[in-house]
């Protein structure tokens, strides 16, 4: 299957946006490929399990190839390939777990190698959109089961019995009629010649047979060295000869530098060299923003030849972008009509005839990614060939950019994907990577490019800023007749088209358009927004400041006609039914919408097991309250409670979150857990703290003194999780990022049943010191 | 020329005094276990241990620390098994692990200090670390265990 006919194998989120098509034909016609880019082995069958997933839609697809992934050395070692990035959710222990339970491997004899980007070879590897576990779970499952097979067929040859009559039993095939054994050592040379078997074809593991599958006893394999300090992240890359960069970048995203005076930086002990780095204009996708880069020894001599650098720049356009005056713009939007993408009913006539109009604007500023390790990577560009080391979420994407920004073919770039310190959406562009690989092509050598902080806060793809303005409608009983939602908000697709306005499909798709409530009359709208920087995916993308607006509203309904939040809620939902919005692109995160369709009965059932078990309705203390919300994103369905203490001075504390979380069928519980303790962080971290600004079009913020995110002594005092067991067949669905979305909102309900104030505006500030 | 011992190995300089140690150990002694986070003493992923106190690498210099006894994350325990290194693992604490070097030696140098500390004595020492992916929780949980024997 050639992408260039099939538009849908384009890169994840990108199928949406057509300027990227034109782009990546003149790639590939640029490259002379012209029949490329075929699956190496069939997709999964559609008949062989009971639900399908959107992975073969992805970019190169699926590979189910046991000899792509799973190695067996005749000590008995397996290895098995994680060809996912790890950015700390646990993929790179969680997938090659899958291969080594459904092939009776013995985990502790398990070796992980982490793949290098070659999409041809390993099929998709965008690590993002919550996707590897949904994506991968049957896939791992085929490859482990082919491999498991040929090690049973190569048992039963040695012995001359029927294949039917051995069967793989932790690392050894077994023959039990004559009590024979041969361990998966014996047999891994001739396993090797035997044929793979069709995946039509394939046994999977009874379910009550998994050792490791759904039981959370394994940690993950990186663990001893992470303790330890000999984990390699990217930063942590070292090439013998390797010099160390610093890059000065324009200020304003799309500015230019007028001239660079090298001199006193030159002078600083340490430094070598000074030179301009190529820019490309704004937007540009991920290519760099260009600059001067201070090459040296060591990072802190850079650093320091970089603070003594004479720079003058033109800001360009952007110059004038400041936050103050464009939120104005985009309230201003949200009061008028914009572009319906979402209709059924008739809101506006059903907002004129309601007894009671209950209007909500909810502002989320920027955010930055801020992973605790700075963009960084390492490049060995020698001739025609370039090998990168750095911590990418794409690194299919990178080797495709890389080749094209050094004007060389693909096949001769490596790309090594290093252990992500963080990586929350940041590292799924790879601009610092085609930096270090420019610099590295113009010094002939390799080097790291190493991102400061501030480099971090001020060159960021940020997370969108945005109005949300919904209008509920409600009939004299207190009945929500009609729901107006407009959403305002600078688009992802700006930072690969220019002038780009309206949200993609992807982006109406996070907690707009899939709105599950119950009501007659809806409309949703997307007034324009023009972006002054760069616009990138962030944990949960767009569902932040959909979710945020949607249950705050939800509490606000509550609170009008003085229900519980709850019942509320509940209310809200309806009756347990699947939801079918009038649109004609429900993107459904990529998922066809028979596997994973808005299902009420489980967004219902997450509510109530919280309910349940954070013993919502609880007497809290004086000063404390209690919030609710709950959101689908990544086809899976999240609740959280949420208790807050107000004391007199408006100080805020967490002494305790509850989430529920229905993922469908799951690997490991112990990580889901970690993840939902985690994204309860960041989700207080935006709440409280989050708020990039602008300027004369610069950042303001440059470190975590004035961009704060929560630090251990104003952490939740403790985060419980409850995970609702799947069903025989419930398919799997994301865990990494629908933590975060209903954190904000239920914060903000338990802040107002503490204290009355009505939080809209994020952060949180010093808005309870008034 | 600056001598200092690092995790017991004598290592001297004859370059800028002012290098932060950071840059010192990852990139000229090649003691990647420390990790840069902020360059500004904000975030702690940086920590060492300099004689028994935790320090920020980030914004000491090679010269501060001239005749004195650095530990890295390297040199806390010669197998990896320090009690705190051993309850992080028993709590599964990490999630992308970045952080944890400067958190492990934060916490090694409160038990050095206070042997056992309270709940909110642990959050109050290990405040200047930041975790981004949210492990709090267990880093608390694993330094009660680690002052409790693992």
């Amino acid at each position: 299957m050639n992408f260039i006919e099939n538009p849908t194998k384009l890169r994840g989120f990108e199928k949406h946006i057509k300027v990227e098509k034109v782009s990546r034909r003149s790639i590939l016609k640029g490259l002379g490929v012209t029949g490329g880019f075929v699956l190496a082995a069939p997709v999964m069958s559609r008949q062989a399990f009971a639900y399908e997933t959107g992975a073969g839609k992805m970019p190169h697809g699926v590979v189910v190839d046991p000899r792509v992934f799973v190695a067996v050395a005749p000590d008995g070692t397996v290895t098995i390939l994680a060809h996912r990035a790890e950015m700390g959710t646990g993929v790179r222990t969680s997938l090659p777990l899958i291969v080594a339970e459904e092939m009776e491997a013995d985990w502790s004899k398990v070796k992980v190698q982490q793949a290098h980007g070659d999409e041809a070879k390993f099929g998709n590897q965008d690590t993002d959109g919550s996707r590897s576990t949904r994506h991968y779970l049957i896939p791992m499952r085929q490859i482990g089961a082919s491999a498991r097979t040929m090690l049973e067929q190569a048992a039963a040859k040695r012995w001359g019995v029927p294949a039917t009559e051995v069967k793989a039993v932790n690392h050894e095939v077994v023959h039990s009629a004559t009590s024979r054994k041969l361990g998966f050592g014996e047999l891994a040379a001739d396993a090797a010649k035997e044929s793979v078997p069709a995946i039509e074809g394939l046994k999977l593991k009874d379910p009550r047979d998994f050792r490791y599958l759904g039981k959370g006893q394994i940690g993950i394999v990186d663990l001893h060295d992470i303790t330890t300090g000999k984990a390699r992240y990217g930063a942590d890359v070292r090439l013998p000869g390797m010099k160390y960069a610093v890059i000065a970048r324009p200020p304003v995203t799309g500015g230019k530098l007028v001239k660079f005076e090298p001199e006193a930086a030159l002078k600083i002990p340490g430094v070598e060299k000074v030179m301009q780095v190529q820019g490309w204009p704004w937007p540009s996708k991920f290519q760099p923003l260009g600059g001067v880069a201070v090459i040296a020894r060591n990072t802190g001599a850079a650093i320091k030849g970089r603070d003594a650098l004479k720079l003058t720049w033109d800001d360009g356009a952007n110059g004038k972008y400041d936050s103050v005056a464009y939120r104005k713009e985009l309230e201003e939007a949200s009061r008028k009509p914009g572009l319906v993408v979402r209709q059924e009913g008739d809101a506006d006539a059903a907002l004129k005839s309601a007894d009671k109009v209950i209007v909500g604007e909810y502002y989320l500023p920027h955010l930055a990614h801020v992973s605790m390790e700075p963009p960084v990577a390492v490049a060995d560009v020698k001739g025609d060939k370039a090998e990168i080391w750095a911590p990418v979420q794409s690194p299919g994407g990178t080797r495709e950019d890389v080749a094209k920004t050094l004007g060389i073919p693909e096949g001769n770039v490596t790309v090594n994907v290093t252990l992500l310190g963080g990586g929350f959406g940041r590292k799924s562009k790879c601009d610092f990577a085609l930096e270090a690989a420019l610099l590295s092509k113009e010094l002939g050598a390799p080097v790291k490019v190493q991102w400061t902080r501030e480099d971090d806060l001020h060159h960021d793809f940020l997370h969108t800023v945005s109005v949300e303005r919904i209008e509920a409608g409600l009939d004299k009983s207190g009945k929500v007749i009609a729901w107006r939602h407009r959403s305002v908000a600078p688009t992802i697709a700006s930072t690969f088209a220019a002038g780009a306005k309206h949200a993609a499909p992807f982006e109406l798709g996070m907690g707009l358009v899939d709105m599950p409530f119950e009501i007659a009359n809806i409309s949703c709208e997307n007034p324009e927004a023009a972006a002054f920087t760069r616009i990138g995916w962030f944990r949960s993308v767009s569902n932040i400041p959909r979710a945020f607006a949607v249950q705050s509203m939800v509490g606000e309904i509550a609170a009008a006609t003085g229900r519980d939040q709850k019942e509320t809620l509940l209310a809200l939902i309806g009756t347990p039914r699947i939801v079918k919005p009038a649109v004609k692109d429900m993107w459904n995160y990529g998922e066809p919408y028979d596997s994973y369709p808005i299902d009420t009965a489980r967004l219902r059932k997450v509510v109530e097991l919280v309910a349940e078990k954070g013993e919502w309705g609880r007497q809290v203390p004086k000063g404390h309250g209690l919030g609710i919300a709950v959101h689908r994103s990544f086809v899976s369905y999240i609740a959280t409670i949420v208790e807050v203490a107000v004391d007199d001075k408006g100080k805020l504390t967490v002494p305790r979150v509850d989430t529920a979380i229905d993922c469908g069928t799951y690997v490991n519980p112990e990580r889901i857990a970690s993840q939902i303790e985690g994204a309860a962080i960041m989700g207080l971290s935006l709440a409280k703290y989050g708020e990039i600004s602008f300027k004369d079009g610069k950042v303001e913020q440059k470190n975590f003194d004035d961009f704060q995110v929560i630090r251990m002594d104003e952490s939740p005092v403790v985060t419980n999780v409850y995970i609702v067991p799947p069903g025989p067949d419930t398919p799997p669905s994301g865990v990494g990022e629908p933590g975060v979305p209903p954190f904000a909102p239920a914060l903000m309900n338990a802040i107002f049943a503490a204290t009355g104030k009505r939080i809209r505006n994020l952060p949180l500030g010093k808005q309870l010191e008034a | 020329m600056i001598k200092v011992k690092i995790n017991g190995q004598e290592q001297s300089w004859d370059g800028d005094p002012d290098l932060p140690l950071l840059w010192f150990l990852r990139d000229e002694a090649g003691l990647t276990g420390t990790k840069y986070g902020c360059g500004q003493a904000l975030c702690g992923a940086c920590t060492v241990i300099v004689d028994k106190e935790a320090v920020r690498s980030c914004i000491t210099s090679i010269n501060d620390v001239a005749g004195r006894e650095v530990t890295t994350i390297e040199g806390l325990h010669p197998n990896g098994d320090h009690p705190v290194q051993k309850a992080w693992r028993q709590v599964n604490v990490p999630q992308c692990g970045f952080c944890q070097a400067g958190q492990i030696m934060q916490a090694a140098a409160l038990l050095m200090d206070n042997p056992k500390p309270s709940h909110d004595q642990i959050r109050e020492a290990m405040a200047g670390n930041i975790c981004r992916c949210g492990c709090y929780q267990r880093i608390e949980n694993a330094v009660h265990l680690a002052s409790t024997g693992v």
